[in-house]
């Protein structure tokens, strides 16, 4: 009964390799990430100076959002993948026609396989200093971690690699919250001039309100700037929510953007299946992550490569089966599916009738390998059984056997 | 002795009456296990499972009236914390929640103040914890155990199922078997359960199952290179997850390179533990390990 975890109060191990352990600022895909504009439309609503700008989606548009904000601008991309800058996807503009011709050049650009669609028009900001501000769900504290570093505008993953004595983290205690002493560190640390640490203090308390009060999984202004005025100022923010606190953010849920998703795997979240695809050729229908996650690595192990991952959850009916087929079958690679179901919530019985309707009402057939075990699952091989359907003793053999199919016309 | 539950177990059922609750309250009973008590606030008074177990409207109620010391959680999510804080609240010192989805800041201060009540908490997001042959608390199916001396600790669901099934058809038994939920936020970690087995006198060899995400695996690996002289075998999944995505779990995702399951498999082998390339290699491992 003691629980021996290091726990929020053990700052001093490993700190510098931890961050790299459990680095949340790659994208986390299965989160709703917000878009630059969406993430600064909340961070103001919590006090933070953000550049205020407008979203355009065509160039005549941009123009007149430069003009109404008159002097040189910033062009920006919005899109949820990293690395924007260096593809093109942010430029400066002197006038309100510059700003159209960089919009007519972004607009439609292909950042990392997402087309650009909208992006943010916002004052250039003449910048004196960067600094980067987050805030994290931090599984190994097991708190909410600041990170801060005065090397801001540039990706944290990168001052980590060759730097790491410049960023700070520092967790905070879930049942007290942020607290003044807290702030007061991470202000210090940054070496901020001592006019401005009022000012940050507003900002950390709205960052922290932001990420507490939107069930947050990152919440991060990279950078935050000092401008000539000697202002603070949020010049890029990025908010990643927690999936499964969307049920009390309706208000947030409607912010995802779809059009950066896979249209397979929105129509897997619509039908309440965890689905990722994939490169291969062999669709796996699993229940249970880690089962699924397995099944993947055996196909692979036996020679051949899985198409997705595809997570029917507990509990699984024949509509959610039917779904399951339906997305695996849209991707025209997969040659044979392997199904694999261990019961337990999920009964085995339930998962066999599914199958067998749903596979009569398929427009295209590809050979199924079926291992069901566990609840009901004498039931389960007589309903396969009848339907002549592939079956297989052990999770090996049902892998060896679908990449067999799977190298045999359909 | 095992560890966790077993024939002291005296198991309080909250949302006994909902539809996994009542299907997963038989196959316990089934099992052996004593379910003393069900709690769904409105139908005190009331029995469930065929009026084999009496309903109260709160925990309090229902420790008083039977004496309950440990609570299982079938609760649907947005609830399941208040769910968790009752149990904690009413003096059980362990709660096992099956539930998955809970936000992981709810989750994040319901472990802090179990922590600090004293609570062991078992997930969420997990199967449960099974005895074999005395008590089976949540979802792992029954009838795959076998009893011998291998304690298995798992972050997976029907993957544990899988190793469990491949242990017993291999006629290599267990003493518990113990998820410890995917989430990023869980109560108990696999130092805490590696550290109940190493303890525990009747469990003699140790199987870890982890996945990719985070590095309790790799804190694992510290700890059983500098306090288990058990024999121990291993399981990583995910090894064909691509980065930046989450597998099914809340926690299954590889971050900025890390959290991979090779990490992982190298720090468990480096810890002097076997790693399997499937689950079925896991009893081939354990009986090379000595386990008889």
């Amino acid at each position: 009964m003691s629980p021996v975890r290091a726990g929020h109060s053990a700052g001093g191990r490993d700190r510098k390799c931890r961050l790299m352990d459990d680095h949340p600022f790659c994208p986390q895909e299965g989160d709703v990430k917000l878009q630059e504009y969406r993430s600064k439309e909340i961070l103001a609503r919590h006090g933070v100076p953000v550049a205020a700008g407008e979203t355009a989606t065509t160039p005549d548009q941009t123009r007149e959002a430069a003009a109404r904000i008159g002097g040189p601008v910033v062009v920006k991309a919005q899109v949820l993948v990293g690395g924007r800058g260096k593809a093109g996807g942010v430029k400066l503009a002197a006038t309100p026609d510059e700003a159209a011709a960089r919009a007519a050049e972004i607009i439609g650009l292909d950042i990392k396989g997402v087309t650009v669609r909208t992006v943010l028009v916002a004052p250039a900001a003449q910048i004196a200093k960067e600094y980067y501000l987050g805030l994290i769900l931090d599984r190994g504290a097991e708190a909410v971690t600041i990170i801060a570093s005065a090397d801001g505008g540039v990706e944290i993953e990168e001052t980590a690699r060759t730097n790491p004595d410049a960023i700070l983290r520092l967790p905070i205690h879930p049942l007290i919250g942020l607290q003044e002493h807290e702030v007061r560190r991470v202000g210090f640390f940054l070496g901020l001039p001592p006019e401005l640490r009022k000012d940050f203090a507003t900002i950390l308390r709205g960052l922290y309100d932001a990420f507490i009060e939107s069930d947050a999984d990152l919440a991060e202004i990279n950078p935050l700037v000092v401008t000539d005025a000697g202002q603070l100022e949020a010049l890029d923010a990025k908010i990643v929510l927690d999936d499964s606190a969307l049920f009390r953010h309706p208000d947030l849920e409607a912010l995802r953007d779809l059009g950066e998703e896979e249209p397979s795997e929105t129509a897997a979240r619509d039908a309440g299946i965890n689905f990722i695809k994939l490169d291969g050729s062999i669709g796996c229908m699993v229940n249970g992550a880690g089962l699924a996650m397995t099944t993947m690595d055996l196909v692979k192990l036996a020679g051949g490569e899985p198409a997705n991952f595809l997570d029917i959850g507990g509990g699984a009916k024949a509509e959610r089966v039917a779904a399951a087929f339906r997305i695996i079958l849209d991707d025209p690679n997969v040659r044979a599916i392997l199904i694999n179901i261990f019961g337990g919530i999920t009964r085995g019985d339930e998962v066999a009738h599914g199958i067998v309707e749903a596979r009569a009402s398929l427009g295209r057939q590809v050979p199924m390998v079926v291992r069901i075990v566990g609840t009901n699952a004498a039931e389960a091989a007589e309903i396969l059984r009848a339907a002549n359907l592939i079956t297989a003793d052990s999770l090996d053999d049902a892998a060896r056997k679908a990449v067999a199919a799977a190298g045999s016309p359909a | 002795m095992s560890i966790l539950v077993g024939p002291q177990t005296r198991l309080l059922v909250q949302g006994i009456t909902g539809r996994e609750g009542d299907f997963h309250s038989r196959a316990m009973l089934e099992y052996g296990t004593q379910i003393v008590a069900g709690v769904t606030p409105g139908k005190g008074g009331q029995s469930a499972v065929d009026g084999r177990v009496p309903v109260f409207d709160t925990v309090v109620d229902a420790v008083a009236e039977t004496g309950a010391n440990a609570a299982c959680i079938f609760v649907p999510a947005p609830y399941a914390p208040d769910a968790i804080l009752e149990a904690a609240d009413a003096g059980i010192p362990l709660v096992i929640c099956i539930t998955e989805g809970i936000p992981a800041l709810d989750m994040l201060r319901v472990h802090h103040l179990l922590r600090a009540q004293g609570v062991r908490l078992i997930g969420p997001n997990c199967p449960g914890a099974t005895t074999v042959g005395s008590a089976k608390v949540g979802i792992i199916p029954g009838d795959i155990h076998r009893p011998g001396p291998v304690g298995l600790v798992s972050r997976s669901g029907t993957l544990t199922y899988e190793v469990v099934q491949a242990m017993t058809d291999a006629g290599v038994g267990q003493t518990t078997c113990v998820g410890i939920g995917g989430d990023p936020i869980v109560g108990t970690t696999f130092i805490d359960v590696l550290e109940m087995f190493n303890a525990d006198p009747e469990t003699e060899a140790i199987v870890l199952i982890g996945e990719i995400g985070g590095d309790d695996e790799e804190r694992a690996a510290d700890y059983c290179a500098r306090e288990v002289r058990k024999p121990m075998a291993a399981f990583i999944a995910g090894r064909t997850a691509p980065p930046g995505r989450r597998m099914g779990h809340a926690g299954a995702i590889i971050s900025g390179g890390a959290g991979t399951a090779e990490s992982k498999r190298q720090a468990l082998q480096a810890a002097g533990i076997r790693v399997a390339d499937s689950p079925s290699q896991i009893p081939a491992l354990l009986r090379e390990a000595g386990v008889r």
